[in-house]
């Protein structure tokens, strides 16, 4: 409610204001890179340690990148939803539309260096570690040039050299995963963090709790993130975990709730949990999200949420509305260029999916690749040693 | 650096000359190798320790395999140096050797730290490589399974111990949807080169769930390969090729042989992964095991050779793959079959190996392939029942003389 009522203070205020200046004395800020600083609209609640700032040091280049990757992963979700109802993409599709900013805001705090593991709804997230719209496009479809050549899907999108460790279908099972890969930062002495995602429902696990406690107890880089969209499926948070309060459920470690759909909320988080993470073992940082879509394409989102709701949630939180106004509040472009930036955005995302479209699908070779690594020099005559002679890469 | 190959046993040989040093080329061996009972060792350098390994980097120039179908450990008559040890302390010793090798390989485990390992194969490992090489966990398989995969995805070689093989159970989403499958769902970005090692198999009197044969569940996992120790020498070699190995490996040791001693070589060698061991060539029938029932079917072959048959031994050691060439030319020479294992009835390692010979050899077969196992119960306490569960020696006299009539 509270934010309802800021928005619609800041929409009466701004726009009087940008329709009275002049096009020809506005600057060119696209490469402006000088500090801004913004107050987050919603503070932050903290367990067992200090809450950062709610002043976000940034920058209108960084906040113009936000809306253009924003945008862009916008479209790319209503593009794969297209294409998953005209049975292009086949299985399951999960998409991420509404928590764009958690994906934007993580990657402008960190390096490549710093590692990301999630769980099935990865598109967003691939596209924010530097993966193409066309890899993504054509891994949805099962094409050879997708990321994972056509043998993931939508579950299993991977960018090693971006250290983006994907990508895993079973609910909570990149947990262990993601504070093993934290395990191996500190053992390599790397002064990097991993950022192991999960949801809600994932928060129910009893592998989150046991490698927490591991991590904890190794103090280990590891920062468990909930991108809390309040519905594990069809089951709301209210129903499946008696403490919904997830960023207070690591008990000894510390927690911190964010908004998540504010992306500069989303980053200071990730900065100040970067610097803890180093120097004092792990933190949980929940994400106060909301996706528009249904867990996935299989489900409609509407028989367990009424449409209000989504259509509320859209209208008073959506990210990239938010970073929209900002734009337009601190003159950084007008609602033509933001417009114009858009169309190109479509165009972008339209042109990759005819290029996916067009890509050849595997081979029939391609079954049997990447099953085992060539080891030795050994060639591999597969079980049997007669005919199933395939030269491992 | 050097490699040395000694050829040992029974005279004819014709084993091609190998050029160590410069070659690249591995040497396939020529088919009328196979009925010939030979001995080989590979011998690496030891300057191996002393290169630096940058993260991911592995170093192979040491390391030349002969991926052979036979090779027999007999003959120990040739080695005059060696040492005896216990099969605990032969793995010990390969895990040694392969943490000074190279500095990212890991354990991880329950009490393998300062507790020493509950089967000792991990003593005196904390002492010398420190806490962050050799991890004690908290009682979460689930979890430090998922860990040791996770690692194994930035290049790290954790070997994961299960005190017993049985709580892995715990661990099996982690064991077959992320060990098994990442590398091919992430379309070859990821190799895990992971260990998942621990005791098995039933022992004297532990109880139902402290007898489990996991090999039968993680059989159909696609992307890992398996693999039985039965004595110090493959254990020591097994481990090392495991460790090695880009591969997830799945090493099942037995609780009952931990303390078999065999006298073993002091050089450096790794045992092939997908090969089988040829424990007694015969000609009359080929017996086929793996693990503790290899040492039942090697009682039952003294009555046999006392009875007049000639029984061929072959212990199959690869569980998965299986070593189907071995097995392929033995059945070839025999004609008849007895699998000897010590899984359950349903659904086995037996079960599995029992179609694949079906499925090759079949028209070579005179009998049907007989397949001993142990009876779908849970393994009870009382000790009698115990012995009446698994395969005994005198079960597969019987079932000899029935296959060779």
């Amino acid at each position: 409610m509270a934010l309802s009522r800021l928005s619609s203070r800041s929409n009466t205020f701004l726009k009087p204001a940008i329709t009275a200046l002049p096009s020809s004395i506005r600057r060119h800020v696209s490469t402006d890179s000088s500090p801004i600083t913004i107050e987050t609209a919603v503070p932050f609640t903290s367990h067992l340690c200090e809450s950062p700032s709610r002043s976000v040091e940034t920058s209108s280049e960084e906040i113009l990148a936000f809306f253009r990757d924003m945008a862009r992963m916008r479209r790319m979700e209503i593009a794969a939803d297209s294409l998953y109802k005209a049975k292009l993409i086949r299985g399951f599709c999960h998409l991420y539309d509404g928590q764009e900013a958690l994906a934007v805001g993580m990657e402008a705090a960190i390096t490549k260096k710093d590692a990301i593991i999630t769980s099935y709804r990865d598109h967003c997230t691939f596209i924010g570690r530097g993966g193409k719209l066309v890899d993504a496009f054509s891994e949805l479809m099962g094409r050879k040039t997708g990321c994972s050549h056509g043998k993931g899907g939508s579950m299993h999108f991977y960018k090693k050299d971006a250290s983006f460790y994907g990508g895993h279908g079973i609910v909570g099972a990149q947990i262990p995963l993601g504070c093993g890969l934290a395990f191996a930062q500190k053992y390599n002495k790397d002064e990097a963090v991993t950022f192991a995602l999960y949801g809600d429902g994932a928060a129910n696990q009893g592998q989150l709790f046991e490698a927490l406690n591991i991590s904890a107890l190794w103090d280990l880089p590891a920062i468990l993130v909930c991108e809390n969209n309040h519905y594990g499926m069809g089951t709301a948070t209210w129903r499946s975990a008696k403490s919904p309060a997830y960023f207070k459920r690591g008990d000894y470690v510390p927690g911190l709730k964010v908004d998540g759909m504010d992306a500069l909320a989303v980053k200071q988080a990730c900065k100040f949990a970067k610097e803890h993470a180093l120097k004092n073992g792990p933190i949980i940082l929940e994400m106060d999200t909301y996706r528009y879509h249904g867990h996935s394409m299989s489900d409609p989102g509407s028989t367990y949420r009424t449409r209000d709701e989504i259509s509320g949630v859209r209208q008073v939180r959506d990210p990239i509305e938010r970073v929209r106004k900002l734009l337009l509040s601190h003159d950084i472009a007008t609602e033509k260029e933001l417009k114009d930036m858009e169309k190109e955005i479509r165009k972008e995302v339209d042109d990759a999916v005819a290029q996916a479209k067009e890509s050849p699908v595997p081979d029939a070779s391609e079954l049997f690749t990447n099953m085992y690594v060539k080891d030795c020099g050994v060639e591999s005559f597969g079980a049997d040693r007669k005919e199933l002679k395939v030269t491992l890469p | 650096m050097s490699s040395i190959i000694h050829g040992a046993g029974a005279a004819t040989t014709t084993l091609s000359t190998f050029n160590s040093i410069d070659s690249k080329i591995l040497v396939a061996p020529s088919r009328t190798n196979l009925s010939v009972r030979s001995q080989r060792y590979i011998v690496a350098g030891s300057d191996a320790s002393k290169k630096k390994f940058g993260s991911g980097l592995r170093v192979r120039h040491s390391q030349k395999l002969i991926p052979n179908a036979v090779a027999t450990k007999e003959a120990d008559t040739s080695v005059s140096t060696g040492h005896e040890l216990l099969l605990f302390e032969a793995l010990q010793e390969g895990l040694e050797e392969e943490m000074d090798r190279d500095p990212h390989v890991c354990v991880m485990g329950e009490d393998v730290g300062h507790y020493g390992g509950s089967y000792k194969v991990t003593k005196g490992l904390a002492d010398k490589f420190g806490d962050l090489r050799v991890l004690d966990t908290p009682i979460c398989e689930n979890a430090f399974t998922g860990m040791g995969i996770g690692a194994a995805m930035t290049g790290l070689r954790p070997v994961i111990e299960g005190m017993n093989m049985g709580f892995l159970l715990l661990a099996f989403n982690q064991i077959s949807n992320n060990c098994g499958m990442l590398h091919y769902t992430s379309g070859g970005q990821f190799t895990i080169p992971v260990v998942i090692r621990g005791p098995g198999g039933v022992g004297r009197q532990l109880g139902a769930e402290h007898s489990q044969r996991l090999e039968s569940y993680f059989q159909s996992i696609p992307g890992i390969q398996m693999v039985a120790c039965s004595t110090p020498y493959n254990a020591k070699g097994l481990m090392k090729a495991a460790i090695r190995s880009e591969n997830p490996v799945i090493l099942f040791e037995h609780v009952l042989l931990y303390n078999l001693k065999e006298k073993i070589p002091d050089e450096d060698y790794i045992c092939n992964l997908e090969e089988a061991e040829m424990v007694r060539p015969g000609e009359h029938i080929t017996i086929l095991t793996y693990s503790r029932m290899r040492y039942h079917v090697m009682q039952a072959a003294k009555t046999l050779v006392n009875k007049g048959y000639d029984p061929e031994v072959i212990d199959i050691r690869s569980l998965k793959p299986f070593d189907l060439h071995t097995i392929g030319n033995s059945v070839k020479k025999t004609h008849r079959v007895l699998i000897v294992e010590e899984c359950m009835r349903t659904g086995g390692i037996g079960a599995s190996l029992t179609a694949a010979i079906n499925e090759n050899f079949h028209d070579y077969l005179d009998a049907p392939v007989m397949c001993l196992s142990s009876q779908d119960v849970p393994t009870p306490y009382a000790g009698t029942l115990e012995e009446w569960t698994v395969v005994q020696p005198a079960q597969i006299v019987t079932a000899v003389e029935q296959l060779c009539q």
